[in-house]
């Protein structure tokens, strides 16, 4: 007899994503991915001025403010087929990079940790101990045995007042919780220094983009930094010599602690390398342009079949009609209606809302279903560090090498390059990912220096608007995976717009052959080894750093589906 | 001393944005001292933590529910506004809640936290206030300076 179980809202920070699973000896045996909220920015774009939807789709998404920015001016000049001046490729550059860093440093630590630490065992961890273990893996200059002994008494005290706060409703002495008390300890001081290090990306992001959390220098055709090399009030050599600083402690610290605590997590749970494979089907596109046209890429990006890197098909520009051609979006299993049959590609999209319950068989989500020439598609840091690997991209075998390495020495056993494939696997592939961005933030940061020192302080190229229909895509691979905006603008008014965002891909219902999307593959076959408490389920969805708000929004308080288990 | 005012909220959603609008509204109508900073949070959740850390005051404008007329302003202090955001009121009460949670751990509480709440009439996909929201921004404004005056600064009407 199966056991059904309903966990809604499943994540910790943005809400709205519901996942059914069906359990069966044990074992996850059906699942469903659902977007509890219905999400029709697009129609707010219908007849705007095309300079203004960057600052409005970054209003889709609390989380991913910048990337929607940057991927709708770019949407806008690949439309007009308008080149973007070297200076402000190079700081919009920075910009990604830093939020990714950010981004992927905040899921790790502050988001999803809590589902592989027992915060409470590490109340029974000998400090001392822990600092043995943490010099024995790493010589992080943090690691001292003065911080594990602040920090445990910090928790004792915070514990003690019976006040977890972030650490509430925890799955704490959960059967799958495997860390030995010193090793959680070690996690929770880790998750306090990242604490402060993320404040470093943060600033980056602010002194480049004016503002953060929504930043303000961008522009269709450029950015509004003005750039001197004698005055206050701009983007000054000074300033970019303090970025320099916070680029270098992000970067000990990526190198120091994220891929060592990544390295541990995964060899102390390398059962996990066995669990939530799923879609092996990977999207990933290229990003951080070095050239004007985007035509050069520091990061590579591609499609890969069936988990095979030798099937590895890459995309090679802004525009290419690989990438261009391949998107369709099913509404099939979806709340919504097409007033034809079938999927259709994002520059014919509609989004009219046509609500049903929630039907098994039928329609169960807010969450179109995109296909990559009809099939579905992983998308996020995984799919991405494939395709590096298979590109031969330097920076990422290094990184990946690194991973694979210590964590093979700390299971004392040879990981394969094939465990990637893997709940665990995807937090390995976005440490090494978050590695990679540094060095494209170091690389970025110097090429900005060096032009200026040419006498090129250009960043900005007009844009001019045609009488009569054009359209354009914009992509780029954001932390969650490939984001791409789609605009058609008829004598310079948008016409259309769409977002297929990096979670509809990833949290899609079964798209219109039916088939399931990633996160439900993911779940088949989860062992789950209390129902009541289904930790299991949230690691692997988890793992693929779901961010709802942007696949689906607004608030849906008619429909609300009763919570049956919350998750953090 | 710091002080950040804090507008949250979806500019998408009509009144789910009126924090936005009303930290915006204050930031145009007065030159404020150098110790206060607007904050435009939008929905974000952990970046706002390098902006919330070590506050003497937070004031936070947002959206909420109370059961009350449309446009209804509400204030709420101290050790009641972490408790609000645990409740199902606010629609950001995941990221506000944690963000203080977390503040509250690493040791970078802020000193006093106010919210000023305003019952919103609608939540409807579009990027303007609603007729019987948009009238109470002036009054949110001048509670926010009443704030602002309790705690001893000063600030001068633009012209």
């Amino acid at each position: 007899m199966a056991t059904r179980i309903t966990i809604d809202p499943i994540t910790r920070i943005e809400g709205h994503l519901r996942i059914d699973v069906e359990v069966e000896n044990g074992k996850v045996n059906k699942a469903w991915s659902s977007g509890q909220m219905w999400r029709g920015v697009e129609q707010i774009l219908l007849g705007r001025d095309p300079r203004d939807a960057w600052a409005i789709t970054q209003r889709i998404c609390g989380v991913c403010t910048t990337v929607h920015a940057i991927t709708s001016v770019r949407a806008v000049e690949n439309a007009l087929q308008l080149e973007v001046p070297l200076n402000a490729q190079y700081i919009r550059n920075m910009i990604m990079t830093a939020h990714g860093i950010h981004d992927h440093i905040v899921h790790f630590y502050h988001l999803s940790a809590l589902d592989w630490v027992d915060v409470v065992s590490a109340l029974k961890a000998d400090p001392v101990k822990t600092a043995q273990l943490a010099e024995s893996l790493s010589d992080w200059e943090n690691n001292g045995r003065h911080v594990f002994i602040d920090v445990h008494e910090r928790l004792k005290g915070f514990v003690g007042t019976g006040q977890l706060g972030p650490f509430t409703n925890g799955y704490w002495g959960h059967p799958a919780m495997k860390l030995s008390p010193d090793v959680n300890l070690l996690a929770v001081a880790h998750y306090l220094q990242a604490l402060e290090v993320q404040r470093y990306a943060n600033k980056i992001v602010s002194t480049l983009g004016s503002k953060t959390p929504h930043i303000q220098n961008l522009a269709v055709g450029g950015v509004s930094n003005p750039i001197a090399t004698d005055s206050q009030s701009v983007l000054t050599v000074e300033r970019l010599m303090l970025i320099k600083e916070m680029i270098d402690k992000l970067g000990a610290f990526i190198r120091n602690c994220y891929l060592v605590d990544v390295s541990a997590v995964g060899a102390f749970y390398a059962d996990w390398t066995g669990h939530g494979q799923g879609i092996t089907d990977y999207l990933a596109v290229p990003d951080v342009p070095m050239d004007s046209a985007g035509t050069k890429f520091m990061m590579p990006g591609g499609y890969i079949k069936g988990g095979d890197l030798a099937s590895y098909h890459p995309i090679k520009t802004f525009g290419d009609p690989y990438f261009r051609d391949g998107v369709a979006e099913s509404v099939k299993h979806s709340w919504y209606n097409y007033s034809n049959g079938g999927a259709l590609h994002p520059w014919k999209g509609e989004t009219t809302p046509h609500y049903t319950d929630f039907q098994d068989d039928g329609k169960y989500s807010w969450v179109k279903a995109p296909t990559f020439y009809g099939k579905p598609a992983q998308v996020g840091p995984l799919a991405q560090v494939l395709c590096g690997a298979a590109a031969g991209h330097q920076p990422t075998l290094t990184y990946l090498n690194k991973v694979v390495d210590t964590v093979s020495t700390l299971a004392g056993t040879r990981i394969p390059l094939t465990a990637l494939h893997s709940t665990i696997g995807r937090h390995a592939a976005r440490a090494v990912r978050c590695a990679v961005l540094y060095e494209c933030l170091q690389a970025n940061w110097q090429a900005l220096m060096e032009n200026i020192a040419k006498g090129d302080v250009k960043t900005f190229n007009k844009p001019v608007f045609p009488k009569g229909e054009v359209m354009g895509v914009g992509f780029h691979e954001a932390p969650r995976g490939v984001l791409s905006h789609w605009a058609v603008i008829k004598d310079g008014k948008i016409a259309n717009y769409q977002a297929v965002v990096p979670t509809t891909w990833n949290a899609a219902p079964r798209n219109e052959e039916d088939s399931v999307g990633p996160y439900e593959a993911a779940l088949l076959g989860t062992p789950i080894a209390d129902p009541e408490r289904p930790l299991e389920v949230l690691r692997t969805v988890h793992s693929f750093d779901p961010c709802l708000a942007c696949a689906v929004h607004l608030t849906d308080l008619e429909h609300k589906t009763v919570v049956q288990v919350k998750a953090l | 001393m710091r002080v950040v005012v804090l507008g949250i909220g979806n500019l998408l959603m009509s009144d789910e944005g009126v924090g936005v609008h009303a930290a915006w509204a204050l930031q145009e109508a007065f030159v404020l001292p150098s110790e206060v900073e607007v904050v435009d949070g939008g929905t974000t959740g952990m970046e706002l933590l390098p902006e919330l850390e070590d506050l003497d005051h937070l004031i936070v404008i947002d959206a909420v529910r109370l059961g009350k007329p449309p446009g209804t302003v509400a204030r709420l202090v101290g050790d009641d506004v972490p408790a609000f955001f645990k409740t199902k009121l606010s629609p950001h009460q995941v990221g506000l809640s944690d963000i203080l949670a977390t503040l509250r751990f690493a040791g970078r509480s802020p000193g006093r936290i106010v919210l000023i709440g305003i019952e919103p009439a609608s939540l409807e996909m579009g990027m303007a206030l609603s007729a019987a929201v948009a009238p109470r921004v002036d009054e949110v404004v001048a509670l926010l300076v009443g704030e602002l005056t309790a705690i001893g600064l000063t600030m001068e009407r633009r012209a």
